[in-house]
């Protein structure tokens, strides 16, 4: 499946300043996984030593939050939108 | 005098300058104002503050930005005032109410908006910009007036009818967003990489904006003669304003205006919205996001972007956090409002009700002075009390009317 990323201001000098990037995966956890091949750098700001996802990074499948779905497992459709957001906004 | 060091990651450490960042590069961790406390220390006095503004202003010297020329309305020093009848209610002999209903706006929301847009306008923005369940709403659009800057809030679109009025009025733009406060507040995060050029007031000059609520703490001790309390009970959505407050007692400490004391701080949330709570409870770290459903409008935060701070302060102060229902919300709203003429919104209602529920349970201890903050004027969520509370009677204007209707020994007059 292709599936679009959004890559918010933080991690886009690692994407030559592209706001949105493309690759092809199954899951969440995989398309996210795949930035690290076309990104080199971008797999440890999203991941920490245990290859979870960092506690202030979350992570929207068509603006719903994965812990509301299968996590980094939910399976993505052709063409899916994944948002990477920084946790850190509001009240 | 320049006090402020500059930005630091407070998960992993990393420095970044003093600009308009919230989130570390690296980790995605908050970053938070860092200040050289020898400095501070040296040039201020409680004289010197006892002769400043009585506002927020006053305690320039512990705030992120440059005071001379603040963006305000009067924000702060609001009463804190002794809740003997509220106390004999509850049990609790040394209870007072820090009643920030008495801000400009109507709410604590004032505090952090006066110091982020300062701050915004000292960097240069020309818009001020926030996601808000209504209460920072409110005060974006004033204090951008008040400023001259323009404004753009989004909120979601079933919030409370006077919040919306409250917001628009100033002229700038309010847009209803078709989603919880946690898919607002999502767009706004998103919004920010798109619009550099507007000030977030909670998200890119976030670390700013949060050192406002530490002037709750200031306030508190200075008005209790310059001693901390025992135990604060602070509302808690974002879980931000519990962070600052537990702070900024200990920077009245460490800067010498106080003797250092153990202040516990303990948390409120609605049953319908109480990921903080939920994780206390449970003595797990872990904060799991929630769908909220309360009335408790301006604490629905389901996704608390400082929840595991808050726990950490509260556990770390020997606090405690409850949770309340939407029913004990209005008694609590009325409880207060009875008791000591104050009139609070739902959140206070949270306030009012999990203090009465941690008295009841022992967690505070009759003796300890104890501050509950009541953040928000119950004129912006009037439609809690509506099936709730209306007039006694309606009558014709005449003294026969009012003598049918009250007979000479009616018990229910006074």
């Amino acid at each position: 499946m292709s599936v679009v990323i959004r890559i918010p201001t933080q991690l886009r000098q690692l994407t030559g300043g592209e706001g949105e990037v493309s690759v092809e995966a199954a899951t969440v956890g995989n398309a996210l996984k795949a930035l690290e091949g076309s990104y080199p750098g971008l797999g440890e700001r999203l991941f920490d030593e245990s290859s979870s996802l960092r506690r202030f990074v979350n992570v929207f499948l068509s603006d719903e939050d994965i812990r509301f779905l299968d996590g980094l497992a939910t399976p993505v459709a052709d063409g899916a939108v994944i948002s990477i957001v920084p946790a850190v906004a509001g009240g | 005098m320049k006090t402020v060091v500059g930005l630091r990651c407070r998960e992993c450490g990393r420095t970044f300058p003093e600009e308009a960042l919230h989130v570390c590069e690296f980790c995605f961790g908050p970053l938070e104002v860092d200040y050289d406390y020898d400095a501070i220390a040296s040039t201020i006095s409680r004289d010197a503050i006892e002769q400043g503004p009585r506002s927020i202003w006053r305690y320039a010297p512990l705030l992120p930005v440059d005071g001379r020329d603040p963006v305000s309305l009067g924000a702060g020093f609001t009463p804190l005032v002794r809740a003997e009848r509220l106390g004999a209610e509850l049990g609790l002999k040394d209870l007072w109410i820090k009643d920030d209903t008495a801000n400009p706006t109507g709410s604590f929301k004032d505090r952090v908006v006066s110091v982020a847009l300062t701050k915004a306008r000292q960097l240069g923005f020309k818009v001020a910009a926030c996601a808000s369940t209504g209460n920072l709403a409110n005060s974006v659009a004033a204090h951008a007036a008040r400023a001259g800057m323009a404004s753009v809030v989004l909120i979601p679109s079933n919030l409370e009818k006077a919040k919306i009025t409250m917001t628009a009025v100033f002229g700038g733009q309010v847009i209803a967003v078709d989603g919880t406060y946690d898919d607002v507040n999502r767009l706004c995060a998103e919004l920010t990489s798109e619009r550099a050029e507007w000030a977030f007031v909670n998200v890119n000059v976030r670390a700013y904006y949060a050192e406002g609520s530490k002037t709750l703490a200031f306030e508190i001790a200075e008005q209790l003669g310059w001693h901390a309390p025992d135990h604060v009970v602070v509302p808690v959505a974002s879980g931000s304003q519990l962070t600052k407050v537990a702070k900024g007692f200990k920077e009245l400490a460490a800067v010498g205006l106080i003797d250092p004391h153990e202040v516990r701080i303990s948390g409120a949330q609605a049953e319908g919205c109480a990921p903080v709570a939920t994780a206390f409870a449970r003595g797990i770290d872990a904060i799991e996001p929630v769908k909220p459903n309360t009335i408790a409008k301006s604490l629905a935060i389901g996704n608390p972007a400082d929840g595991h701070y808050a726990l950490d302060a509260i556990n770390g102060s020997g606090g405690s956090c409850g949770a309340v229902s939407d029913a004990e919300i209005v008694e609590g709203i009325q409880l207060l409002a009875r008791c000591e003429g104050i009139f609070a919104e739902t959140a206070g209602g949270v306030t009012i009700a999990t203090l009465a529920q941690l008295a009841q349970r022992g967690v505070i201890d009759p003796s300890e002075r104890t501050v509950a903050i009541v953040s928000g004027h119950g004129l912006k969520t009037v439609e809690s009390l509506a099936e709730t509370v209306t007039q006694t009677q309606t009558i014709s204007p005449s003294l026969e009317a009012f003598l049918d209707a009250f007979g000479p020994d009616d018990p229910s007059l006074p």
